[in-house]
């Protein structure tokens, strides 16, 4: 646990990639080996089950610190975030310990099934002896999200390093469905584990948005042209005669997805399609709110299955036979993929599989005429791919862009400002924007990204000086400041006041030219939700 | 006694405001930093050492009375004192005593010896007015002797990687704090002009501080070299700083005590120094005054005013002035503090 925390210190106090790559790959070769496979999992977002309620922690550290617990709830308003807040209301114990991480990590995994004398008895002892450093690094992992600073990137850098092997081998090797409790990390890493796990998705190629004009990227027949689906991108897996439908965000959605069950049988073993994976139904795509309420869900329901059949729309063929095939071609692997979804459908018309259509264009003109039809086909945008380009790992620039449509936008009246959390901690930072509706501001969304860090300070102060009401965490405004709202979609609702929801609202930009008066209505949105709505 | 109104906190009987916001005629100054001592004023009494600073900043040919501390002057049967705040060097409590009701306007404060300042002494009073800059529990700044050893082995260990290190902090206060617990023995110190021309003022009036040299035109950065440079928030991204590259930055603030705070200013190292109170010495400090009337000023006023009335049973009220206490991101109207000097 020391170990680990003077790691997180070390990476906390520089902002030196290098730096932080350098104490990585340190740790990894120095630390015990059942704390090391677990780091890299937290670093890489596999955070074990949380077994302690965010209340249970308030109420707890209220006791033992002495602190009001509306103290404690203003305190965490300002810090943002509860397992900072806590350790600096607790003082540090100046003691030294010997709990390693894993041991810490798996105690509280245990406590799932302790009574709650025994779970706070726990969590309070160890509060009791943990340095300051220690501390927070212990709450944290009971409240999960433990990021440190460290992208995938800099931990796929920093083991490519240690164990001298190539990033994109260290990228694969990370996928797939291991558990830290049941392996070591240089077990991970070696050549040997990788015939080990069969449900193992490659790491997806990812594209940047289009930065230039696609003029620049030279003659168009050199690129392919797909359009941008709104669904869940995912990998479908057959090997062995077993199915894995993977997620982006490497979830195993296999139960999830019954629609994709006769895959198993229908693919030949050795094959994993990259594609995304929507609802749709009659040759149609339905906009991907549809999906949505179907993905929380534990069980599928009949009736979503009806509604909402998902099929997936294949864009990319990364094994085939069981061979690695991401250096070919994407022409090579395009037409493999032909092939194999012809030669299924042979055996069965009706599979959940869809060939992604590749666009026809002469030249870009003709591009940028269909990424403007993007939205009747439910789609976000074009993909451009180089048809030389091999399937890389990550998100990648020079092959693969993405070409999205300008996003819907409206102007809207802050009406509501809330303090953010991280690092914008104790700064109003998330807002909430209003229509008029005759002389009333209805609130129709919440943003929170957009504006620049100068923006930001320059709101935050804005709002402090002009504040009307304060009910918590959150004050209400003068509505005075107008900015321009983007979205990508919008849906009727009826949870919502102003009747729509939209979809990734955020900021575009600060109308400082524009009075309230003058911000939009809620008939205007209306009449979008009439354009746009969908189905 | 006292009351507060649109131009500061006012003083009928005598006929004065205590660091008004506000031109008026008579002024009492806690202390030079530009929210309490503003330009304007027909006339101010200020610490022997605030007034320098004050001339240097709002102009020579202001009229400052100075006093120093525990000097009473009377004024209208008003009698009125300034006491130690430990704030920074010539930072001032006001007490004020009329027909036997003790009013103390406390500016801005920190408990304990920062090497520079006079440390804070408490007085007894009816009324206090206190900063709530740091008013929350989660603000418990470490002890200072241990942040300065840790700015000495940043500095240390950043010479040992061939790199400078950029210390940033309030020209007036944390410069002089910063620079006085420096150990010269491990490289050279350099100041930025803003720090410098304060320094030459702390020098002239209190002692020499550890020997700097002034980044002006006669020295080529090229020769600065594992060294410490000493400069204002407001050099922050600035051409003059990047000719010192390569650096490491430090930023010296009591709001480095947050990590979202640290990541958003994107400093290499977050001291947490700062010349104000924590949770604990404001907590401290209050009720060594045995005050039944606090009036919260600039910070978290209104959680702290509720937290005296709840813990201690305190007369607490939350006052709007317009203080700023210790400011990360400086406002813009000011351009920060000293710029371009």
């Amino acid at each position: 646990m020391r170990a680990f925390s003077e790691l997180f210190t070390h990476i906390d106090q520089t902002t030196s990639t290098n730096e932080k790559i350098d104490a990585l790959a340190d740790y990894f070769e120095h630390a015990d080996p059942r704390d090391a496979i677990w780091c890299v999992a937290l670093l890489t977002g596999k955070t074990p089950r949380r077994t302690i309620k965010s209340g249970e922690l308030r109420d707890w550290c209220a006791e033992t610190s002495g602190t009001p617990v509306w103290l404690l709830e203003e305190s965490y308003h300002v810090v943002g975030d509860l397992a900072e807040t806590i350790s600096l209301l607790l003082k540090g114990s100046d003691g030294e310990t010997s709990h390693t991480l894993h041991e810490v990590i798996n105690s509280l995994i245990a406590l799932e099934n302790k009574t709650d004398d025994q779970r706070k008895a726990y969590i309070t002892g160890m509060w009791r002896q943990l340095s300051q450093q220690e501390l927070f690094v212990f709450n944290k992992l009971i409240t999960g999200g433990f990021r440190m600073g460290v992208s995938d990137k800099i931990t796929i850098k920093a083991l490519a390093k240690r164990y001298s092997i190539d990033e994109n081998i260290v990228a694969h090797r990370l996928t797939g469905n291991w558990q830290a409790n049941e392996t070591l990390l240089d077990t991970l890493m070696s050549a040997t584990h990788d015939a080990a796990d069969i449900s193992r998705p490659y790491p997806f190629y990812l594209a940047y948005a289009l930065e230039t004009a696609p003029e620049e990227l030279g003659d168009v027949k050199d690129w392919q042209i797909e359009r941008k689906m709104d669904g869940i991108r995912g990998q479908i897996i057959v090997r062995d005669h077993q199915l894995f439908v993977w997620s982006r965000g490497e979830d195993l959605l296999t139960e999830k997805f019954i629609e994709f069950e006769p895959l198993a049988k229908l693919l030949p073993s050795g094959t994993v399609i990259d594609g995304e994976i929507i609802p749709a139904k009659d040759e149609n795509f339905l906009p991907f709110h549809v999906m949505q309420t179907r993905i929380g869900r534990k069980n599928v329901t009949k009736k979503s299955l009806t509604e909402a059949p998902l099929v997936m729309v294949c864009y990319d063929l990364l094994e085939h036979d069981g061979v690695d095939i991401r250096h070919l071609s994407l022409m090579q692997r395009r037409e493999l993929l032909v092939q194999l979804i012809e030669t299924v459908k042979e055996k069965e018309a009706n599979i959940p599989l869809w060939l992604s259509p590749v666009l026809i264009c002469q030249n870009w003109e003709e591009v940028a005429a269909q990424r403007l039809k993007s939205r009747e086909y439910n789609c976000e945008g074009l993909m451009l791919k180089r048809k030389d380009s091999e399937y890389k790992t990550g998100r990648r620039r020079g092959d693969w862009w993405k070409w999205k449509v300008d996003p819907l936008s409206i102007d809207g009246v802050l009406i509501y400002g809330q303090r953010g959390h991280g690092r914008r901690a104790d700064l109003y930072t998330d807002f909430t924007f209003a229509v008029w509706d005759g002389d009333e501001l209805v609130p129709f969304a919440k943003a929170y990204s957009g504006l620049t860090d100068k923006e930001l300070l320059e709101v935050d102060r804005w709002i402090k000086k002009h504040t009307t009401d304060k009910f918590g965490p959150v004050r209400s405004v003068t509505p005075e400041l107008v900015f321009e709202i983007g979205f990508e979609g919008i849906n009727a609702s009826s949870r919502h006041k102003s009747g729509v929801a939209l979809r990734f609202p955020r900021i575009l930009r600060w109308r400082k030219d524009k009075p309230a008066k003058e911000a939009n209505t809620k008939a205007d949105l209306i009449d979008i939700l009439h354009v746009y709505g969908g189905l | 006694m006292l009351t507060f109104n649109q131009n500061g906190i006012y003083c009928a009987q005598a006929d004065v405001y205590i660091d008004p916001w506000k031109p008026v005629d008579n002024a009492i100054i806690t202390h030079a930093h530009s929210d309490h001592a503003r330009w304007g004023m027909k006339k101010y009494l200020a610490h022997i050492h605030a007034a320098p600073v004050m001339r240097y900043r709002l102009g020579q040919d202001i009229e400052v009375q100075t006093a120093d501390y525990n000097e009473p002057v009377t004024i209208n049967g008003v009698k009125i004192s300034l006491h130690p705040a430990g704030h920074i060097w010539g930072s001032a409590q006001v007490r004020l005593e009329y027909k036997g009701e003790i009013w103390v306007v406390s500016g801005d404060y920190k408990l304990g010896e920062d090497g520079i300042s006079v440390p804070f002494e408490p007085m007894r009073c009816h009324h206090f007015i206190t900063e709530s800059t740091f008013g929350l529990p989660v603000y418990n700044f470490p002890d200072p002797a241990t942040v300065h050893h840790d700015i000495n082995d940043w500095w240390r260990k950043n010479r040992e990687e061939g790199k400078n290190s950029v210390i940033l902090g309030y020209a007036l206060g944390k410069a002089q704090r910063t620079h006085k617990h420096l150990d010269p023995s491990i490289g050279n110190i350099y100041t930025h002009g803003a720090v410098d021309n304060i320094n030459k003022l702390y020098e002239a009036a209190i002692e020499p501080l550890p020997v700097a040299r002034r980044i002006d035109s006669s020295i080529n950065p090229k020769d600065i070299k594992g060294d410490i440079i000493i400069a204002p928030p407001s050099a922050e991204n600035t051409p003059w700083l990047r000719k010192l590259q390569p650096y490491k930055l430090g930023i010296c603030s009591g709001w480095m005590q947050l990590r979202g705070t640290r990541r958003r200013r994107g400093a290499d190292r977050g001291f947490v120094l700062s010349d104000h109170a924590d949770w604990g010495q404001l907590n401290t400090a209050i009720k060594e005054t045995g005050a039944e009337h606090i009036y919260v000023t600039h910070g978290y006023k209104s959680v702290y005013a509720k937290w005296l009335q709840d813990a201690y049973g305190l007369n607490a009220t939350e006052v709007e002035t317009l203080y700023t206490g210790e400011q990360l991101d400086e406002p813009e109207t000011t351009g920060g503090e000293d710029a371009g000097i």
